[in-house]
């Protein structure tokens, strides 16, 4: 159980970077962008390419950053500029990365062009460089002995994964919201909320839409670049439904935590983002579910966390309607018997 | 500061829904103007001013403004000189955006934008302080969301916002058309007081008659896509609603349409 949480925890804070990419787009920017499946799948084969290739983990994940950014501003040009609609240009921009995936990946191999996965045992990674400075810390013998105190049982063998990773996406958060406002920033977020008015404020929509989706591809990416070395691969396939899985942290998050602000709603997300994990991780070991059915149980997820807050909303209004006619019915009682005291007690 | 040169304009081109939306505009804006535009519907006035601001472009013609010609600029270059209020108060604002984010959008609006924070503490001061001068109450509720203020109160933010960096040009569209009365006339003052500050070049569309004879010192009247009358500030001081109606009678020979927003008085 414990060894379960953990794991999703972890798997669940590299998916909360993905998430705030997803928020930028389709809240921010309102732009359902569906680029992410293909781009969070570029992120972790080019990470994995130039980690095989020999570069440095830190080095490969900046440069999959940076592909990522170049794989949203595409998708914003085919939108802006080519005028094709943005649920499309979505798709097209996916689909053509889906080719360039394979052949990214197929750089590290000889005899073909491309490559549907790369295995990275034994290769450098950044949690391994990391885990090798924490390991001579010795704070994970002093945090196992604790909750072994505890009565937990299975430890997990290093908690430095989770340290650097949590400590990457409270960067990346107060990043987010720093950018957001930003003059730049608050022009994106003008551009999702009202584009006429932005516009007649001198600012080009166009530009802030290729730059926004940039941004949020970024963030995908630099999750796929991550994901690629804590799972010790990269697989053509592992982007299908990762804008179901965004979109699900981004609803969930602020379903739950509210999106007042910007720095709440961030947070939201990446709560949302580990939340929806340790949900799903949860679902896989009940007996009948294989892990096939995840995206099945993501479909369902998605659907109960649109469809609940409408219900429960309704039916607070409805208890709160009936409390409301109640209280003035027994105001109303209580006034007619006053005023006939008041009546009664008058002198004249 | 604005000319129109031959403006013109056509709708639906080669249909049978074909229609002249501006016939040949000429017009002339010397910096401090402030023309009020009057007209039925359909009568162009509108469709002259998304000429200005870029929105639309004409089929033929000139646009300068601030003697800088500016036929071929689009939309977004050419807000850097232009103010512009719409009539849908909801139209002028971000909903989701706090006032003061708002106001940093339009301070922000005649410079380049740069990854700098957007409300920092000198900006906030200023912007309390313009935002006293409306007298809503605003500067106490910096963050609240736009959305969340009344229509009255979000035109008049508008109003702000567009004269905020002093715009070349001010286009005003039925800016308190959609207001009840009394915050008709709120806004109406407002306007009045923030143009004659920056003495700024405004183009106001109204469709209240007495409206457009009370504010400032010029007036046309359009119908069918052309200007059909023309007052300069000494007629328009002997102006009433009895003469610009028959003045319209003589020269279209017909009665004024007595469409119940131009009468209203």
């Amino acid at each position: 159980m414990f060894s379960a949480v953990f794991g999703s925890v972890e798997q669940g804070i590299i998916y909360a970077i993905m998430a705030l990419g997803v928020y930028i787009s389709f809240r921010v920017l309102d732009f359902p962008d569906l680029t992410v499946d293909g781009s969070f799948v570029t992120g972790a084969a080019v990470a994995a390419t130039m980690i095989i290739l020999g570069y440095h983990p830190l080095v490969a994940t900046a440069l999959a950053v940076i592909i990522g950014f170049l794989a949203g501003c595409v998708t914003g040009l085919l939108h802006t500029k080519g005028k094709i609609n943005a649920l499309l240009s979505g798709i097209l921009m996916m689909i053509a990365l889906y080719s360039l995936n394979l052949r990214i990946m197929g750089m590290t191999s000889e005899n073909s062009i491309g490559r549907p996965n790369i295995p990275l045992l034994n290769t450098e990674s950044i949690f391994n460089q990391f885990k090798s400075f924490w390991g001579s810390l010795g704070i994970d013998s002093a945090v196992n002995n604790f909750f072994s105190m505890l009565g937990v049982q299975y430890l997990p063998a290093t908690w430095g994964t989770l340290f650097l990773m949590a400590l990457t996406v409270l960067f990346i958060k107060f990043v987010v919201d720093w950018f957001l406002k930003t003059e730049i920033g608050l022009a994106i977020r003008a551009t999702g909320d009202n584009k006429r008015m932005i516009r007649s404020l001198s600012a080009n929509t166009d530009t802030l839409i290729i730059v926004g989706l940039g941004f949020s591809n970024a963030l995908v990416a630099f999750s796929g670049a991550l994901f690629a070395q804590y799972a010790k691969f990269a697989d053509i396939g592992m982007g299908i439904g990762m804008i179901i899985i965004g979109l699900a942290s981004v609803i969930i998050g602020e379903a739950i935590f509210g999106k007042k602000t910007i720095v709440r709603t961030t947070f939201a997300v990446i709560a949302g983002a580990i939340i929806y994990r340790i949900v799903i991780g949860q679902a896989l070991r009940v007996e009948f579910l294989d892990s096939g059915d995840m995206k099945l149980i993501t479909a369902v997820i998605v659907i109960c966390a649109l469809i609940l807050p409408q219900y429960i909303e309704k039916r607070r209004e409805r208890s709160r309607k009936a409390k409301r006619h109640a209280e003035r019915l027994v105001q109303y009682h209580s006034l007619s018997k006053g005023g006939a005291t008041v009546a009664e007690t008058r002198p004249d | 500061m604005l000319k129109l040169v031959q403006i013109n304009k056509l709708f639906n081109e080669a249909t049978p829904d074909e229609k002249i939306a501006l016939d040949q505009i000429n017009l002339h804006l010397n910096p401090g103007d402030f023309m009020t535009v009057i007209g039925s519907n359909g009568a162009g006035k509108s469709t002259m001013l998304n000429m200005i601001s870029g929105a639309l472009s004409p089929d033929f013609g000139e646009i300068e403004i601030a003697n800088k010609n500016v036929t071929k600029l689009p939309e977004y270059k050419r807000s850097q000189m232009i103010g512009r209020v719409f009539q849908d108060p909801m139209a002028g604002t971000a909903p989701s955006m706090t006032i003061e984010e708002n106001l940093a959008m339009a301070y922000s609006r005649n410079k380049k934008r740069l990854l700098k924070i957007g409300v920092d503490r000198k900006r906030r001061e200023l912007f309390r302080a313009s935002l006293e001068t409306l007298h809503l109450n605003l500067e106490n509720r910096l963050n609240a969301k736009v959305g969340l203020l009344s229509g009255g109160e979000r035109q008049a933010l508008s109003l702000l916002m567009a004269t905020f960096t002093q715009p070349s040009i001010l286009l005003l569209d039925e800016h308190t058309a959609a207001l009840d009365p009394s915050r008709a006339e709120l806004i109406t003052n407002l306007t009045k007081q923030l143009i004659e500050k920056d003495q700024l070049t405004t183009l106001m569309i109204t469709h209240n008659m007495q409206q457009a004879l009370d504010l400032g010192n010029r007036l046309i009247m359009m119908d069918k896509g052309q200007i059909i009358l023309e007052f300069n500030a000494e007629e328009k001081k002997k102006l009433t609603i009895p003469k610009l109606m028959d003045e319209f009678q003589r020269i279209r020979g017909e009665k004024l349409n007595s469409d119940k927003a131009l009468l209203s008085v």
